[in-house]
């Protein structure tokens, strides 16, 4: 079972980079842009066949290792 | 005195810090962090570096390895514990210290000479410089731009728990002389019981008049007892 972990800055954090590549893409011209926040992408191969329980066990590795959530946010999408 | 460094894969400031604590007669063990006993000694270090390549996030890794377990529980056991740069971040990531570094407001790597004002000298670490002191100490990281929430910074900034922050050469605090972004200019903080001190700029870099300053000896001669 797979699962997709994106990890993103919380919306009260400044996000620097997300700010550089969003005015990059303003000056090629890209029109209709409101914002753009960068984050970082997990893509998880489970050996479990319940899908409660595989989420669970990738919250777990979110909330010990894979985002630190004082300044980052996750989102757990099974794939 | 008995010092211990931990040293990681992509540690690189552990021998100029071990340097540093020889020259005052500290008795120094280097650490490597698969090791899952901690010798007795009267100041742990966590010093600068890359550990494990910065990977995921800078000190993620190395704050989950078998050496941090010893080093977290004697923390908290109230030895005394110092993080300089990689080390700070270390510290955050295994919850010794709280807040966070966030990448550098100007998304550079900053690796220069910059001055830190003491605004507290009523710690373990700082006992031999005065309060309102200038050092000039070097930094060289791309992750130092401290953050915290606004809860904890009142707790921060009301029980002197941030021994120093970035000033210019005349001493004032503002956004000009902030190199990184931090907030409040904070270049290093305690833990509430001011046992556990996490900095940025590296003291050992600047502990012999070789290396252009004695500023930072003051921290290890502090720590002698």
């Amino acid at each position: 079972m797979k699962f997709a972990v994106t990890i993103t800055l919380k919306n009260d954090v400044l996000d620097p980079q997300g700010k550089v590549v969003g005015q990059t893409l303003k000056n090629i011209g890209i029109k209709n842009l409101n914002s753009i926040r960068q984050g970082k992408f997990f893509e998880i191969d489970l050996d479990e066949s319940d899908s409660n329980k595989g989420e669970k066990k990738v919250k777990e590795m979110c909330e010990k290792l894979l985002a630190n959530q004082i300044i980052e946010d996750f989102q757990i999408k099974k794939i | 005195m008995k010092s211990s460094v931990i040293v990681f894969p992509g540690s690189n400031c552990d021998r100029d810090i071990a340097v540093a604590l020889k020259k005052l007669q500290f008795k120094t063990s280097m650490i490597w962090h698969k090791e899952t006993e901690l010798p007795k000694s009267d100041l742990i270090v966590i010093p600068g570096g890359f550990s494990y390549g910065d990977y995921l996030r800078s000190g993620a890794i190395a704050a989950k390895s078998n050496i941090l377990t010893e080093v977290i529980s004697a923390g908290k056991k109230g030895s005394l514990i110092l993080g300089i740069c990689n080390g700070f971040q270390i510290l955050i990531e295994c919850g010794l210290l709280k807040g966070a570094l966030l990448r550098n407001s100007g998304l550079k790597f900053i690796s220069k000479d910059i001055q830190v004002k003491i605004l507290s000298n009523k710690s373990k670490f700082f006992k031999k410089y005065k309060s309102g002191e200038i050092l000039k100490l070097n930094i060289a990281h791309n992750e130092g731009n401290y953050f915290t929430n606004k809860e904890h910074l009142d707790e921060l900034e009301n029980n002197e728990l941030i021994p120093i922050k970035y000033c210019d050469r005349n001493g004032s605090i503002d956004l000009k002389s902030n190199p990184n972004g931090s907030i409040n200019n904070i270049a290093g903080i305690f833990n509430n019981k001011k046992n556990i001190l996490g900095m940025m700029p590296h003291p050992e870099r600047m502990s012999d008049k070789v290396l252009s300053s004695e500023d930072g000896l003051g921290l290890f001669l502090s720590l002698m007892n």
